[in-house]
């Protein structure tokens, strides 16, 4: 089962990541005096970009995509790279590196940030692996080799009693889901005797087709809880709120599209529509349910919020619902699967740097210490002009306006839909992105046009976090030259999720 | 490549403005902003073009760049100008300067943010008059709304957040209902467009591929997406009862965005509406000339009474504003070659006299503090220049022959005259005119309470004539109005050009 060393390159960026984990423990094992936060946080950025930048090579030179003779399997086929898990792999890379970016003002007096790194890179290590995943028992795997950093992250300041008990909910829910999910697996298993995913489509389901079927069920469920999706979302806002706000950003952004590579691997890989709809496991429409339901509940829940950070965990929920319909527009033969998921896909690339860049300005304000509701950040911009505008940038794209990259990836999720026959469920977004509107634009407000309620209110603000500015910044860039750039973008995805149907 | 110039001159002047320190900043925007007004006096003496740009006509300086791909449809960059958009690029560089000049004296906080949001503004509204395809004026329509929405956020008057607010949503939403229309429309063309070129979908409509979309009958969507899209422009324009907006931006706004937010973004909404309406589905127009001409005469009716019962100099100038757009619309739905040249025209002359009344009320109200009717008395007594220019614009606006706003009036009732589509056309022209007399009559009783007789505002400072950078754009203002009075002919052969295709549409299809 030795593989030949070209085609393990395949692995790279995930390789990369893992070695920059492993080398940050190191280095914290044999040498603590040596680790500092800002060297640590220079490695893992190191890291992340490099990840990236092979991948975004992998990606330009066509590797594993149809036209160069199609996806790489390794380890007999439990791993498929293709382009679906490399841009995937890309947006993976880019938030890590964001984040840790960030987390280096963030935790600037924190004794021991190097977990910290070490944590985020293994959780994007799983996440680059689950990208990837072709059989179910990597894609378990993969899956827990997120979640069970994550758990640690969101509960890292444990003097702070939010942060634990957020870790504690996450946990509990996490752990429940993930033995719902590996449940599931079991019954597929027993259902086809097979966990690689082509297999499980090709397999004879003779009179199981109801064990089949409660499998599946399950797994839907496991990939709901990944993905924040209702109703497996009740953890979100409590975990993204109690969380360091830089790991609210990295959940919220990597973790969630984590869950959507393995619902647009696995469902339609091993589940493909034609047997999902003779064996009567439409899983479609369960996701077209879960998608309506997702995305009102999120919307409508994070306007009546009061503190932004809580504001944006629900509106991310919303954002799931979106994304969902990837999975959820998808019909026996329709004209569009391959642009729907495409679309979903090029939504969930922007949403990673413009969720990340608003979640990252929250972690900037919990460290200025300004406080966490609308009417505390009113007049930030006397004080903060360049992060405010940026914060502008992620809330108008967030909300789809037309001059940012939001605007275009929700419209063509959309534009998508319908052309799939889905016109309801486009309805529904649309309309959901107008209630969005309205929260994001309190956010604008409070910073540009209210004044703060004592005059001292913003005197907090003197620092300057050079990272964490850095980072904000560049978040706000790549939304915006994401509009120009969404060509390629969307021509990638496209490519890559067709590759599937 | 010479638009794509002009608009990233503007862009780049933005973000460096947006960076130079407070005490320059005006004066560094005032020379940039030079450069997009020399450029477009360029394009506009090179102009070569011939027909409507949407009805196959050919189109000036155009781009065309293939960006991305939509559910089998391409969008591009495509840019270009014709007959109808030039004036209106013109118009648009040559205000700019003028309102960046009117805020010298005025803005006095954040000066590098202001005119940074100035020039970004305009780099957009150039964008919106020069795209033809549709994403790509989407984009630039939509990116108008933000800076405007912190001009009068930011530096506007004691009710500027709620002003701001109110302009932001209304607008926003009357958008969201004009992008679904038209969206209808591509839809039901089905795969008989391969692009969102605006000139594509406007000839297919032409050919009659509309098809059934969803089971909805061609007429069906065909109708939905006029009556979607009027709606949404019509807010902007904006026709009453859509209007409440304007009065709360204009007011509270400072005196340099209402001069643009007068002079050229209430024009974006009849532009569109020429453009979109009126060009490309000329039938349903037809079918529905009859409420629209109604609408129209309300508007410069309604605008004119409510205008009358103002005591506020600027909302009295706001509310005309309700009323010189109703004109244009008439002008458009009476489908004949004045009637559709002379709204165009119209739309550059309200552009440049509601410019100058804005900012001249602006001025007085930087000398007096107050803008009250009641308040004033006798101020041609201590600022005579400015006094002088205010009434002859006021002329102008109630359409005094050898001003502009006389020749696009004239224009406008020759043409809605004889409109072949439109029903009892002389009655609806006749109560149109009649608004002329009512707008007559408040301007001169404001002008005769406020301007003239004893000068009585009892102040603690002095008022006394203006500096010289605040009288100058006035009088250059002045000076436009009576050029395009005189000669209507610079623009209007350009305009005709590009609207007898327009007017013919109707008479194929009606």
């Amino acid at each position: 089962m030795v593989e030949t060393l070209p085609q393990v390159t395949a692995l790279l960026p995930a390789l990369v990541l893992a070695a920059t984990g492993l080398a940050l423990l190191l280095v914290d094992t044999i040498s603590p005096d040596a680790r500092s936060n800002t060297s640590m946080a220079v490695v893992s950025a190191v890291g992340a970009l490099a990840s990236l930048s092979v991948t975004v090579w992998f990606v330009a030179s066509g590797t594993g995509s149809v036209d160069t003779g199609g996806a790489i399997t390794l380890f007999a086929d439990a791993i498929k790279v293709d382009t679906m898990g490399l841009f995937f792999t890309a947006i993976f890379a880019s938030v890590t590196a964001l984040v840790v970016v960030a987390a280096h003002d963030y935790f600037h007096d924190h004794d021991n940030p190097a977990a910290f790194y070490s944590l985020t890179l293994f959780a994007a290590t799983g996440m680059a692996l689950l990208a990837v995943a072709n059989s179910l028992a990597v894609v378990f795997v993969a899956l827990e080799m997120v979640s069970l950093p994550s758990y640690v992250l969101v509960a890292y300041l444990k003097q702070n009693r939010g942060s634990v008990e957020a870790g504690l909910k996450y946990f509990l829910v996490g752990a429940l889901s993930s033995a719902i999910f590996l449940f599931g697996i079991s019954l597929v298993y027993a259902a086809t005797g097979s966990l690689i995913l082509a297999d499980i489509a090709s397999a004879s389901i003779e009179g199981l087709a109801g064990v089949l079927g409660v499998g599946v069920v399950m797994m839907i469920g496991g990939v709901a809880f990944k993905t924040a999706s209702v109703p497996f979302h009740f953890w979100a806002p409590e975990a993204y709120e109690g969380a360091p706000a830089p790991v609210s950003a990295f959940l919220s952004s990597a973790s969630k599209a984590a869950g959507f590579v393995v619902a647009f691997r696995v469902f339609t890989e091993a589940f493909p529509l034609g047997m999902a709809v003779s064996a009567n496991v439409n899983w479609m429409l369960a996701f077209a349910i879960l998608a309506a339901v997702t995305m009102t509940l999120g919307n409508f829940a994070a306007a009546v919020q009061e503190e932004v950070k809580r504001m944006l965990a629900y509106s991310s929920i919303g954002h799931a619902g979106y994304a969902l319909i990837g999975v959820a527009a998808l019909t026996l033969d329709g004209p569009a699967n391959g642009t729907v998921m495409g679309a979903a896909m090029a939504h969930l690339l922007v949403y990673g740097f413009m969720n990340t860049g608003a979640f990252l300005f929250v972690a900037m304000a919990e460290r200025w210490g300004v406080g966490r509701t609308f009417a505390d950040y009113a007049g930030l911009w006397r004080r903060a002009p360049v992060a405010s505008v940026a914060m502008a940038v992620f809330m108008f794209s967030l909300a789809g306006l037309p001059p940012f990259a939001g605007f275009f990836s929700k419209y063509f999720l959309f534009q998508a839909a319908i052309d799939n026959g889905f016109l309801w469920l486009a309805a529904l977004g649309a309309v959901n992105s107008v209630v969005s509107l309205y929260y994001y634009s309190r956010v604008v407000k409070a910073l540009f046009l209210d004044d703060p309620e004592t005059p001292s209110a913003l005197d907090a603000v003197d620092v300057r976090p050079t990272a964490l500015y850095a980072a904000v910044v560049f978040a706000a860039v790549a939304t915006m030259l994401l509009l120009p750039g969404f060509g390629p973008v969307i021509e990638t995805a496209e490519a890559a999720a067709s590759a599937l149907f | 490549m010479l638009l794509e110039a002009l608009m990233a001159v503007a862009f780049v002047g933005a973000l460096t403005v947006f960076l130079a320190p407070n005490e320059w900043a005006g004066r560094l925007a005032f020379a940039i902003s030079l450069i997009p007004f020399v450029g477009s006096l360029f394009l506009w003496s090179g102009f070569e073009a011939g027909g409507n740009a949407l009805l196959g006509g050919e189109v000036a300086y155009a781009t065309q760049i293939e960006w991305l791909e939509v559910g089998g449809r391409s969008v591009s960059w495509f840019v270009g100008l014709d007959g109808i958009s030039l004036p209106l690029f013109v118009l648009t560089t040559f205000l700019v300067p003028l309102a960046i000049l009117s805020a010298w004296t005025p803005v006095d906080t954040r000066q590098s943010q202001f005119y940074g949001l100035m020039l970004f503004m305009e780099a957009n509204l150039l964008g919106v008059f020069a795209a033809l395809d549709f994403f790509l004026w989407f984009v630039f329509w939509e990116a108008v709304l933000v800076p405007m929405y912190f001009l009068i956020g930011i530096w506007g008057g004691p009710r500027r957040k709620y002003a701001a607010i109110k302009f932001f949503v209304y607008t926003n939403a009357a958008s969201l209902l004009m992008f679904i229309g038209f969206m209808s429309l591509v839809f039901a063309l089905g795969d008989s467009v391969s692009s969102f070129a605006l000139p594509e979908i406007a000839q297919a409509v032409a050919a009659g591929d509309l098809g059934s979309w969803f089971g909805v009958a061609p007429d069906t969507v065909a109708m939905f997406a006029f009556v979607a899209m009027f709606l949404g422009f019509a807010v902007k324009v904006p026709i009453v009862p859509f209007h409440t907006w304007l009065p709360d931006a204009h007011v509270q706004a400072p005196t340099p965005a209402s001069v643009l937010l007068a002079g050229v973004l209430l024009k974006m909404g009849t532009y569109a509406l020429l453009r979109f309406n009126f060009t490309m589905l000329p039938e349903q127009a037809s079918m529905l000339a009859v409420p629209i001409a109604a609408i129209a005469v309300v508007s410069v009716i309604y605008g004119a009474m409510l205008a009358l019962a103002q005591k506020d100099l600027k909302r009295i100038v706001a509310y005309s504003s309700v009323s010189s757009m109703g004109y244009v619309i008439l002008g458009l739905i009476a489908f004949t070659e004045y009637g559709v040249g002379g709204a165009t025209f119209q739309m550059v002359a309200h552009g440049l006299i509601s410019g100058l009344m804005f900012m001249a009320v602006g001025v007085i109200y930087n000398t007096t503090h107050t803008r009250m009717v009641g308040d004033m008395a006798g101020m041609a007594d201590r600022m005579p220049v400015t006094v002088g220019i205010l009434v002859a614009g006021a002329f102008g606006y109630m359409g005094l022959p050898l001003m502009a706003g006389f020749a696009g009036e004239f224009f406008i009732f020759v043409g809605s005259l004889s409109a072949p589509a439109l029903p009892y056309a002389p009655v609806f022209t006749a109560l149109a005119m009649f608004g002329i007399v009512i707008v007559a009559g408040y301007l001169l009783s404001a002008m005769q309470s406020t301007l003239f007789g004893p000068f009585e505002l009892e102040t603690d400072y002095e008022v006394g004539p203006a500096a010289f950078h605040d009288v100058a754009p006035l009088a250059v203002l002045l000076v436009a109005i009576i050029v395009l009075g005189v000669a209507p002919d610079i623009f209007f052969e350009m305009i005709r050009d590009a609207a007898v295709p327009v007017v013919e549409g109707v008479t194929i299809n009606g």
